[in-house]
This record gives structure tokens, C-alpha cells and sequence, in this order.
């Protein structure tokens, strides 16, 4: 392919990239689940079409691999699966509450996307150039703004798309990496993710028919209440 | 050289006679949106028409800077025109008088003054929406600076005229994270420093709610001419800066003659027509946010700029 190309397709995927990181700090600042679900959803497409550029780029069938399990299991599964478990209570109700105003932990995740360059950059900088690229910063940065998410969100569909997140900047730094990684392992890890879903939005509906609410930041004030012998259950509330 | 002083005083001519019509333009297309007939396009220059021939009221308690603020509003616009580039792709006369920061301090001089002009009358009104234009001020300034920064970062230059070179050649460039998310975060500048939708809305009458607006009420007559055509013609500077350097650096005249000059009018005025399309978009579909949300807006652009700035300082 011609050299032209070549810088085209390098810098759609540092496109890529950077809109990557872009719905990463949606997620951290959206204040409604459906919206965080969408953000998600565009995360994963953008992951997809980085993989699909790499593969081209580099003559990768294994990426193309990346890029369809991807486009199948993220997109498309997730959300199905999660509106099958989880109640309706959660897309409902407009306003998530976070421990965090949203502009501090705005500024919050935007020094730890330094730190993941920071990181990143001597681990992209010691691999041969050709795996020189912006996905091992970028990866490193998804991953720990998703761990960000799990930290102030209190709401358990956010919690829930706040690991997927961490999982996707994994992948993403993954792909720049290792080009050749078995199919196998990219179904192993797809699969893992919607047996995650799936027991968390089971979980999720559980929490509410208990509790009345699928906010679990309030469950940490949760007492236990003195119960009577003989004289029933106790009521979560 | 004299033919460079003239191309320039053909773009402040083009940025003076049809920043009223995009303002039209804009006014009828959210109403056919909504499905209404709104005015006719021209009512703009209708408008300015018949607040020239009518009498000018000054309260009494005012001071000077009431009666030269729309003189400094109207002028501050004018003034950048000559610095950027409107319809040449080669930089004119007046070009290298200043670079984007000093544009963007010459725009904020008619902004203070409007605020302090807005201040200086006692309507009760116009310090509530001056102080809130103020506000939206100073959280729009970090994202301008970063912008800035990070536009003479690639480019190694802050004249516009070479910046917008830097974006095309070689057309990869256009892709670049850096260039597509400067983009979103200057749009949202716009949306921002206009008083366009999600920040303010430009068609309310209700004075409680207003922030851009309530700046003028005091004015009257040719005052308040001059200060809406001064408010047009920023609108239209804005867009020129955002669609000729960082989105759409083409259908620029490329040669010296004033046939290429006089055909670019009409190709700028289709880019801006376009980008009114999208505008109008985003303005029908987004509801105005409550003022202590307008932080959260502008920390979204801020948080874009700043990735762009990753992007590009961090490049491996």
C-alpha cells in the first residue's frame, strides 16, 4: 500500500483513538444510565473500527477477527441483555447521582489521562515502531477512567458499564500490541463479558426488588433492623 | 499592494453587507424547522433600517461609556475581519497586524465594554445578564487558550493564514485527533460565545432568563443598531474563523485577481449556509440548560481541548 494510505489509515485510527477517549469521559459525566449505555455503545463501535483500520493497516486477519466479535458481542448483545435483566426503574429515572460534582471529577479524570500518557508512552516508545502508535496511551486511559466510574458512580447500571469500559481500554491497548492473538481468546474474553452482564443485571434486579431502588450508593447506610422471633422478614427499607 | 489593501476592504465590505442576511437566514430556518412561516430573510437589514431613522433615548444618569459602547461593538468586528481570512487564502495587507490571540482580545474588548455599558445603566436587568456574560466569559476562556495553544502547536505559527495550510497538507493531516477534536470544542465555543441554544437563548424575551441579550436593552435607536449589527457581524467573524481555518480551509481565492476574489463571496456564503444547517440542528433538538449547568457544558469543550492537546504534545 502506498505511503499515503499508510499515514490515512494511521491517522483514522488515532482518530479513533481520540474519540475513544472522548466517550470515556462521557461516561464519566453523564448524568442519565440510558445515555451512559450510548456512550458505551459508541465506545465500542469506535474500538471496532480501530481494529478494523489496524488490520488493514497491517494485513492482520486476526484483527478483522477483533473488530467482528467486537462489532457483535458489545454493541448489539449488551444492550439486549441488559434490558432482558435489568429493571426499567434504571432508564427511567433521569438523574444519576455520583459522590462527585461533575466538573471535579471531570478534572479528576483528565489528570489520570496524564498519568496513562505517562505510562504508556515509555511502554510505546521501548516496542519496535510499527507498534508505535496511540492506542497503548489511549487503552491505559479507558482503562483507568473506567475504574474511575466504578469509584463515584452510585448507581448499579453505570457500575456495570464502568467495568465493560475498563474491558474495552484493555482491549484497545491490546490490539496495538499483540496483532496475532488467537480467535479463541478474543471469544473467551466477548463471552466472559456478557456472562458479567448478565449476572450483574440479574443481581441488579434483585437489589431492587429489594431495596426499592437500583441507587447501591445508598446501601452502604443500610442498618440491620431487630427482628422479633417468629416474627417474619425483615424489610430492607 | 494596492491591490491587497483593496481585497481587504472587499472583506470587511462582505463581513458589514451580509452578516445581517445570515442572521435572517438562521431566524427563518429554525422556524421552518418548527414548521412555522418566520420572517422574511431580509427583515435583518428592515430592522436596522428602521431603528437608524428613529430617535436615540440616553438615560440621564449614564455616562460616556454608554454612548460609545455601540460604537465599539460595531467597530471591534471590523477590525478582526482585517486580520483573518474571509475570502483570500494568501495573507492581506493588514494580516501579520495581529495574530488569533490578538483577534480573540480585540472581540473581548467589545465584550467588556458592552458588559460595562450594561452596568453603567441602572435598568436592574442589565448587570444580572452582564454578570452571567461574564461568567460564560470566564469558563470560555481556558477552552480559547487551549485551543489557541494547542492550533499554534501544530501549525508553529498563530497567523490564521498558515494555519489553515497546515490542515490539508497533505489531507491526512485533516483526520488527525488533534484537528477533529479542536473542531468539536471550537463548535461548542460558538455555541457558547454566540448565546446560541444549550447556552442562551438568542429569540427569549423574558429578562429573567437572559444573558447575552439583556446587554442592549437599555439601547434605543441607533445605539441599538449598531450594537445588533456589531453582535451579527461577531457571529459572522466567528464563523469565518471556524470555517476558513480549522474546518473547511477551501474555495478560498488562491490568486491575486479580483475575479477570484468576487467568486469566493459566494462559495464562503455556501459554507456558512451549510454550517447554519447544522447550527439549526443543534438548536432544535437541545433544550436551554439551567445557568449552573453551563459550566458543565463548557467543561466538556474544556476536556476536548485538552484531549486535543494530549493528542497532539503526546505524540508517538
Amino acid at each position: 500500500m502506498s505511503e499515503a494510505t499508510n499515514q490515512l489509515l494511521e491517522n483514522l485510527n488515532a482518530l479513533a483513538g481520540g474519540l475513544f477517549l472522548l466517550t470515556a469521559f462521557g461516561m464519566v459525566a453523564m448524568r442519565q444510565a440510558r445515555g451512559c449505555l450510548n456512550l458505551f455503545i459508541g465506545q465500542s463501535l469506535l474500538l471496532a473500527t480501530s481494529a478494523a483500520l489496524l488490520g488493514l493497516r497491517y494485513h492482520s486477519v486476526h484483527l478483522y477477527g477483533v473488530a467482528v466479535v467486537n462489532l457483535i458481542s458489545k454493541p448489539l448483545i449488551v444492550p439486549w441483555l441488559l434490558r432482558k435483566t435489568s429493571p426499567e426503574e434504571v432508564y427511567t429515572r433521569r438523574e444519576v447521582d455520583q459522590a462527585l460534582n461533575i466538573p471535579t471529577s471531570l478534572l479528576i479524570a483528565l489528570a489520570l489521562v496524564v498519568l496513562a500518557y505517562f505510562l504508556g508512552l515509555p511502554l510505546s516508545n521501548a516496542v519496535e515502531p510499527e507498534f508505535r502508535g496511540p492506542n497503548v496511551s489511549i487503552g491505559i486511559a479507558g482503562l483507568l477512567l473506567g475504574a474511575y466510574t466504578l469509584t463515584v458512580r452510585r448507581e448499579a447500571v453505570p457500575l456495570l458499564l464502568g467495568i465493560l469500559a475498563m474491558e474495552n481500554g484493555a482491549f484497545f491497548a491490546g490490539i496495538a500490541i499483540s496483532r496475532d492473538l488467537p480467535m479463541l481468546v478474543e471469544l473467551a474474553i466477548a463471552t466472559d463479558g456478557l456472562i458479567i452482564v448478565f449476572i450483574m443485571g440479574v443481581l441488579t434486579r434483585a437489589v431492587q426488588k429489594h431495596v426499592g431502588t437500583t441507587a447501591v450508593g445508598g446501601l452502604a447506610s443500610l442498618k440491620e433492623a431487630a427482628v422479633e422471633p417468629g416474627k417474619g422478614e425483615v424489610s430492607g427499607k | 499592494m494596492f491591490n491587497r489593501i483593496s481585497f481587504n476592504l472587499i472583506q470587511v465590505a462582505t463581513v458589514m453587507v451580509f452578516a445581517p442576511l445570515v442572521s435572517g437566514v438562521l431566524a427563518r430556518l429554525k422556524e421552518r424547522v418548527q414548521s412555522k412561516r418566520g420572517p422574511s430573510i431580509i427583515q435583518p437589514y428592515r430592522d436596522l433600517w428602521k431603528l437608524f431613522h428613529k430617535d436615540e433615548i440616553v438615560s440621564e444618569d449614564s455616562s460616556w461609556i454608554f454612548r460609545f459602547t455601540p460604537y465599539i461593538v460595531f467597530v471591534t468586528p471590523v477590525f478582526v475581519t482585517l486580520l483573518i481570512p474571509v475570502l483570500t487564502n494568501y495573507p492581506l495587507f493588514f494580516a501579520f497586524m495581529g495574530d488569533m490571540l490578538g483577534g480573540g482580545f480585540v472581540l473581548a474588548l467589545g465584550g467588556f465594554f458592552a458588559t460595562l455599558a450594561a452596568v453603567d445603566s441602572a435598568n436592574p436587568y442589565g448587570p444580572i445578564g452582564a454578570s452571567r456574560t461574564r461568567m460564560v466569559g470566564f469558563l470560555a476562556e481556558p477552552v480559547f487558550m487551549i485551543v489557541f495553544f494547542t492550533v499554534s502547536f501544530v501549525a508553529g505559527s498563530t497567523i490564521p493564514y498558515i494555519v489553515q495550510e497546515k490542515w490539508v497538507t497533505p489531507l491526512a493531516n485533516f483526520f488527525m485527533p488533534s484537528h477533529v477534536l479542536l473542531v468539536l470544542a471550537f463548535l461548542m465555543l460558538i455555541l457558547a460565545e454566540g448565546g446560541r441554544i444549550p447556552v442562551d437563548n438568542p429569540t427569549g424575551h423574558f429578562e429573567l432568563a437572559m444573558i447575552d441579550e439583556s446587554k442592549s436593552l437599555e439601547y434605543s435607536g441607533r445605539g441599538l443598531a449598531l450594537m445588533k449589527w456589531g453582535g451579527q457581524m461577531k457571529m459572522f467573524v466567528l464563523m469565518c474563523i471556524f470555517l476558513n481555518v480549522l474546518v473547511t480551509p477551501w474555495g478560498l481565492a488562491g490568486t491575486q485577481s479580483l475575479a477570484a476574489v468576487l467568486l469566493a463571496i459566494p462559495l464562503v456564503l455556501f459554507k456558512i449556509f451549510c454550517f447554519l444547517l447544522v447550527l439549526v440542528v443543534i438548536e432544535s433538538s437541545l433544550s436551554k440548560l439551567r445557568l449552573f449547568r453551563i459550566s458543565e457544558f463548557l467543561g466538556a469543550a474544556f476536556i476536548t481541548s485538552v484531549a486535543a492537546m494530549i493528542a497532539q504534545v503526546f505524540l508517538p
